[in-house]
């Protein structure tokens, strides 16, 4: 026997603690993660003409759409907001939940190549694309305050913020988490069940119905009115209203609520993913 | 010093569809942990016999894997395609995770199970050095202090601001070496990445392999290439159908893996009985043998013949063609053989350095001392000539039917 016990750096095993989550590890690849954000963004945009503008076409052509079906068709009031910045504020906000949610929601089958062939930790992945929605996300501000200044300048639309604006930032956070929580739990389970893919793209068309982007949660009444605010999102979008043109009330008890969620959703979102990572080469 | 410690390592894999009764032995599974019982997909049973058809749904790629590697040793892991090599490759490399067992690893690990892993078609070649490099485990700081000598390495400087798309495939194969040549781990993982690239390309990489071995760090090297692992590796591991069927020195492991295979070859023949002997009235053959029985290419190869003469000549002639893999002769010889008590005797040395690595096989004339003939037979013997060590760097199939040592005069 020898006296001198050997140390080892690593230790593979077949199965990991639940809540073993290398976060230093993670750390460690911080470059790598700011590789994948500059990778999607620089990617998807070359060889178009008109490059990033798109991220603005986007949204002004959805708002548009909006206005013209709900606000004019369909005449579904938007407090006393003008409609053109109600749609916007709306949507700007949801896109970025909705981006999130749909991109890391396939992390493991997008990435099958590269993580067949090369380990690194696989919440990289997920994470870079949350923070490259995050520049997209700044765009799409500035193209929100440039659409602002328009409308109250010529067209003598009111917009009065208040305080609570700057928590903004927050509910961006609270988004993120929520996001990246829910997207890697459905990458995850689409490892094995494939059929939870197309129950996405259908789920967060519902959702968005089910959170007030395109009405104010005060049109609801009753029934729908309970299920909308225990929708985690409302309160976020109504409160970055709120913020905006001190409109109705500001939700702080939901703003609690959507947090706790999100971070319990994040918190399960790693757990399941760290399970799955490990083998999903031989299933997927 | 151990870097790498492999205890009882097993894997199991799922046959056929993935996706058909996962639900029903999830739900299984499940149940019977939450009992404390052991998984029931889980027995050890079936062996990694892929031909054989078994009703589990279940097969065992790698079973009871136990090795150590010492830091600055050169592992080769050779074995049959299916031997479970590129499952334990995969492993150490953590792109999946063992059934049961586990390494110990001490030191970082870079493996490379593919050049260019990552590589972005519309990014530049400055874009994807960074990348790749990232995903290979390299600090932005770390690929910066490196840059220039990949580059040059790569020797595609025009090039590193165009997108990689437009690259040809030799150039997007550089830059993708050049960058995994610059890792600087204590342990590296190596697939059979010679196998793909020009003679140019198997070289440097090999040479690349060399120095880093050289510089005492540790490199696990997957081949198929005997060649290379005699050359290159200390040490050697023969996989077979999911187990360790031998390890040992590098030498060692492939002369046993050669042994192994050559069930199949039939280096000598000999017979007791005239009457159950191959040949005719006139004559019936009683030996014909290759010493030695596993030749390499550097060795003198001995052909002993014997056959009894039932003729009333004294001496017969006899004439041999030696005939490769694709049915080519490659040459054919005879002499005239003396007969001594009823049986001719005698032996031919083919010179060393002479002929290529291969499997070959002997046709055999025998004939009048007039050379009408009286007997021939195919195949009489079916031997292998190997090829097992190079001094230089290139370790691919040297063409030709045969290879002369030649003499040079260098002016």
């Amino acid at each position: 026997m020898s006296i001198k016990k050997e140390t080892w750096t690593e230790i593979i095993h077949p199965k990991r603690n639940w809540l073993d989550v290398n976060l230093r590890e993670l750390y460690r690849y911080k470059d790598l993660i700011l590789l994948f954000v500059r990778r999607d963004f620089v990617s998807v945009y070359k060889q178009t003409i008109l490059g990033p503008i798109w991220l603005i076409i986007q949204p002004v052509f959805t708002t548009l759409i909006f206005f013209v079906v709900f606000s004019r068709i369909a005449k579904i009031p938007t407090d006393s907001i003008d409609p053109i910045l109600f749609y916007l504020t709306g949507i700007t906000l949801w896109n970025y939940f909705s981006d999130c949610l749909n991109k890391t929601s396939n992390t493991f089958i997008a990435n099958a190549s590269i993580f067949g062939k090369v380990y690194f930790p696989r919440l990289a992945t997920p994470i870079s694309i949350v923070i490259s929605n995050l520049i997209k996300l700044f765009i799409q501000l500035v193209l929100l305050i440039a659409i602002v200044i328009y409308q109250t300048q010529l067209n003598g639309a009111s917009f009065a913020p208040n305080i609570s604006l700057f928590l903004f930032p927050v509910y961006v956070l609270i988004m993120a988490i929520m996001g990246l929580g829910l997207g890697i739990i459905f990458s995850s389970l689409t490892t094995k069940y494939r059929d939870l893919s197309f129950l996405l793209t259908f789920g967060i068309q519902l959702l968005m119905y089910a959170t007030p982007v395109i009405y104010p949660l005060s049109f609801t009444s009753g029934k729908l009115h309970t299920i909308i605010s225990f929708n985690p999102l409302s309160p976020l979008i109504e409160n970055f209203r709120y913020g905006c043109f001190s409109e109705g009330s500001f939700d702080a008890l939901g703003l609690v609520y959507a947090a706790a969620f999100s971070i319990v959703v994040l918190f399960f979102g790693v757990i399941i993913f760290n399970r799955v990572e490990k083998n999903f080469m031989d299933t997927v | 010093m151990n870097v790498i410690k492999v205890e009882q390592l097993y894997k199991q894999y799922q046959l056929g569809q993935v996706s058909t009764g996962t639900l029903s032995h999830d739900l299984n599974r499940w149940i019977h942990r939450l009992f404390g019982k052991e998984d029931p997909y889980e027995k050890v049973t079936i062996e990694n016999a892929r031909e054989k058809s078994e009703d589990s749904q279940y097969v065992w790629a790698l079973q009871d894997i136990n090795f150590e590697v010492k830091k600055g040793e050169v592992l080769g892991i050779i074995g049959k395609n299916g031997a479970g090599k590129s499952t334990l490759l995969k492993i150490l490399s953590k792109v999946t995770s063992p059934s049961k067992g586990c390494i110990k690893i001490n030191g970082r690990v870079a493996s490379l199970l593919e050049v260019g892993t990552g590589f972005h078609p519309e990014l530049t070649g400055r874009e994807n050095i960074f990348l790749n490099g990232a995903i290979l485990g390299m600090t932005k700081s770390e690929i910066e202090s490196k840059f220039d000598e990949i580059v040059s390495f790569s020797g595609v400087e025009k090039y590193i601001d165009t997108p990689v798309k437009r690259y040809s495939s030799g150039m997007y194969v550089r830059l993708a070496f050049a960058v995994a040549a610059h890792l600087e781990p204590e342990i590296l993982i190596v697939d059979e990445v010679l196998a793909v690239g020009d003679a140019e390309f198997q070289k440097k990489c090999l040479g690349k392999m060399k120095d880093v071995a050289g510089q005492g760090r540790t490199v696990i090297f997957v081949s198929h290439n005997l060649v290379a692992v005699k050359s290159l590796c200390t040490a050697g591991i023969l996989m077979h159908r999911g187990k360790v069927a031998f390890s040992g020195s590098a030498d060692e492991t492939v002369e046993y893996y050669l042994k192994s295979n050559a069930s199949e070859l039939k280096p000598s023949v000999t017979f007791q009985d005239p009457l159950l002997a191959p040949g005719n009235e006139h004559v019936r053959i009683q030996s014909v043998g290759i010493n030695p029985e596993l030749p390499s290419i550097t060795d003198e190869i001995e052909i002993n013949f014997s056959f009894w003469n039932l003729t009333e000549f004294s001496s017969l002639n006899l004439a041999f063609d030696i005939i490769d893999m694709n049915e080519e002769i490659v040459f054919g010889a005879g002499n005239t053989l003396e007969s001594a008590n009823g049986i001719c005797a005698g032996r031919c040395i083919i010179p060393a350095d002479l002929m290529n690595d291969g499997t070959y096989t002997l046709t055999l004339y025998l004939q009048t001392p007039d050379l009408r003939p009286l007997y021939s037979i195919n195949e009489i013997v079916h031997f292998e000539i190997i090829d097992r060590q190079r001094n230089y760097a290139y370790f691919g199939k040297v063409n030709g039917a045969v290879r002369p040592k030649l003499k040079w005069i260098l002016s």
